[in-house]
């Protein structure tokens, strides 16, 4: 999971408008409810989103992310419930009076214009004079790196190019509010993660409130100041990406972002100690929550491959270790995963990083280790 | 592979070269000849038995007399103008009518197209000839249109429509509509409705991104349908013969009346070369639009 130090929340300074209870909300959605004949795609769903974010919307295809984002540009009005943009009511606005941009999933770019007026396209609309759309389309030029190809038309530029047209496009207006709907969904892994990059570099030097819907987990991680998990029109989980991580507040959010182990058991209560029995005979798994939990609740938990160490001997720092059996490695590299089958037959997945070369590693298929864990390094979750 | 690609170019050069370029060939024979009261009515004829000497002499005999001819009476060139008038006024009229109509069917739910393609096409299944008859009971002095005005009480007296230039124009229209609605349609269903979207979004209004957006993209799909309606409606014969009046002057009809009531075949023929010369500018057009449309596409 690349999770990128960024300048504005740096410990100094920390950018999180969303924690500071006088922060205005650029955008709000109250209660809204969007439905399609029987179809409810957005179910009251409330949010808001600050200045300066760069915020994700993150699910699988028909959670209704893009409804959501297709509400903000205008195409779409709500069935119940209001949309505030700067404290005002956007529902009956129509898009080409919203200070909103969209970045289309297929770029949406006119085939018969030239890169330079695809890029004008909207300045012209609001009748400036030439010069200032000159000067404006020659800094969108620059922004995105496209000097050169100002001439062509879109069919005549790679994938890459015409993803950075659409990107130039979309902010030539200046808007409040920019819209990117799958915007590297196009373009090759490498492009993509490079792209990456230059969106939160662009966001950052244009200081424009981004909106980006997304399926990859990985874009999302990687860009967003905070992203929302949806599933079923409504947000499951909203929060920082680290957040969403390393604290998801349910079984669905842990499984959809990133591997996880899910071992399922009773819990026992001993202050912020739980202790979960998962299987006859084998020793409880011992964890801190901070939320409460009944004593004998039946609990999920929730623990990446990372966090969970394979070793020949039990490491007696950590508060877990169980005894397993390996029955698959994967190697990748810089890492490996392994898969170690316990007594109790739940199979267990973790993470080592490769530190010694292949020829030297200490165990192999069919051996037996221990895996340890500490009592902070997994989550319980009761949803 | 040689020989495999010999025969694909091959056979549809073969069908050019037996079923075009012979038959334009004799066209042009006998359009250098002369008319003679004979079977067939020109000469001379071509008599391989006569040897070199024959074919030279055969030669000898051909001459631009004809065409020299068709400058002369002034019947031909305002056969030809009045002909380019009505083609190019009616293929104007058949675009009005027809880019609604694609719009509206590329416009409409997805299960629906092929039902209104399908009522697009149906007039085909009926003898173009028994439509264009059919008009002639609708225009008439006593035609349904007349009744129906005259029943409604929009007009005191029926209306002449039938046997004027307005009936070629109706008829035309009517008979040449799906050759402009098709490639229209088919530009339009294409359009990425993403685009339009994107143009509301740029600030555009419903209206001024048609004009901006959906206009632009469609031209390739007009262009085509202009030619293949311009291009038949030029020598269009029975419409006018069938509908139009006797101030209806088209080239279609001067060439039957040189080749069946005159038996000049070999004036009817020059005619005729100069009529694909005229048709053969747009078709040149027509074709360079197509390319670029490939190239586009790429």
């Amino acid at each position: 999971m690349a999770q990128s130090p960024r300048p504005s929340s740096s410990p100094t300074n920390v950018f999180a408008p969303w924690n500071d209870p006088n922060a205005k909300p650029l955008i709000q959605f109250k209660n809204v409810t969007k439905r399609f004949g029987d179809f409810t795609a957005v179910d009251d769903l409330t949010i808001d989103i600050y200045e300066r974010e760069f915020f994700a919307l993150l699910g699988p295809s028909g959670c209704g992310k893009t409804t959501l984002m297709r509400m903000l540009a205008g195409f779409e009005s709500p069935t119940e419930g209001s949309i505030l943009l700067g404290g005002q009511d956007i529902v009956p606005v129509p898009p080409n009076k919203r200070p909103v941009n969209m970045m289309f999933q297929s770029y949406a770019l006119f085939p018969h214009l030239t890169v330079w007026d695809n890029i004008a396209f909207g300045l012209r609309r609001d009748g400036l004079g030439k010069d200032a759309i000159n000067d404006r389309v020659k800094e969108m030029l620059r922004l995105t790196r496209l000097d050169k190809f100002a001439k062509r038309k879109p069919h005549q530029i790679s994938g890459g190019q015409r993803q950075r047209v659409a990107l130039a496009r979309s902010l030539a207006k200046a808007p409040k509010l920019l819209l990117l709907d799958e915007p590297l969904g196009a373009l090759d892994k490498k492009l993509r993660n490079e792209t990456q990059f230059e969106l939160m570099d662009i966001q950052e030097k244009t200081g424009t409130t981004f909106v980006i819907v997304t399926h990859d987990q990985e874009e999302a991680m990687t860009v967003a100041s905070r992203v929302a998990v949806m599933d079923h029109g409504k947000m499951v989980q909203v929060d920082t990406p680290a957040g969403i991580y390393e604290a998801p507040n349910s079984v669905y959010v842990a499984d959809f972002i990133g591997d996880v182990n899910l071992i399922e058991g009773n819990a026992k209560v001993d202050g912020n100690t739980v202790s979960i029995h998962f299987a006859e005979g084998a020793a409880p798994i011992t964890a801190v929550c901070e939320r409460p939990i009944a004593d004998g609740q039946r609990v999920s938990y929730a623990i990446r491959p990372e966090k969970i160490s394979v070793n020949r001997e039990p490491l007696d720092d950590r508060a877990n270790h169980v005894k397993g059996k390996i029955e698959d490695i994967g190697y990748l590299g810089n890492v490996s995963t392994y898969h170690v089958r316990l007594p109790s037959g739940e199979l267990v997945s973790a993470l080592m990083t490769n530190s010694r070369r292949l020829a030297r590693r200490d165990f192999t298929w069919e051996d037996e280790v221990w895996l340890s864990w500490t009592d902070t390094a997994g989550v319980v979750l009761t949803e | 592979m040689n020989l495999r690609r010999l025969i694909v170019i091959g056979i549809p050069f073969t069908w050019l070269l037996l079923f075009f370029l012979v038959p334009f060939a004799i066209v042009i024979k006998i359009s250098l000849s002369d008319p003679a009261i004979a079977i067939p009515p020109y000469s001379p004829t071509l008599e391989l038995s006569g040897g070199w000497a024959g074919l030279k002499a055969f030669f000898s005999q051909l001459d631009f007399e004809n065409f020299t001819f068709l400058t002369l009476d002034p019947l031909y060139y305002t056969a030809y103008l009045s002909s380019l008038k009505i083609a190019t006024i009616s293929t104007l009229l058949t675009l009005g009518v027809a880019f609604p109509m694609a719009y509206g069917m590329a416009r409409a739910p997805e299960e629906w197209r092929a039902t209104l393609m399908m009522l697009v096409i149906l007039p085909f299944w009926t003898s173009f000839l028994i439509r264009v008859y059919s008009w002639m009971g609708i225009l008439g002095k006593e035609g349904f249109l007349n009744m129906i005005l005259l029943w409604l009480g929009i007009i005191d007296e029926p209306l002449t429509i039938l046997n004027t230039n307005t009936a070629v124009y109706i008829g035309i229209v009517y008979t040449y509509l799906p050759f402009m609605i098709l490639p229209i349609y088919s530009t339009l269903e294409k359009l990425d409705l993403s685009l339009i979207e994107a143009a509301e979004d740029l600030g555009c209004t419903r209206t001024s991104a048609f004009w901006l957006v959906t206009v632009p993209l469609s031209v390739p799909g007009v262009v085509a349908g202009c030619f293949l309606v311009f291009i038949p409606a030029l020598g269009e014969f029975v419409i006018p013969s069938l509908l139009g009046g006797s101030d209806t002057l088209m080239i279609g009809k001067v060439l039957w009346e040189e080749f069946f009531s005159n038996r000049d075949w070999p004036v009817a023929s020059a005619v005729a070369v100069i009529l694909l010369a005229i048709l053969i500018i747009p078709i040149i057009l027509f074709q360079r639009n197509q390319q670029k449309q490939l190239e586009g596409d790429q």
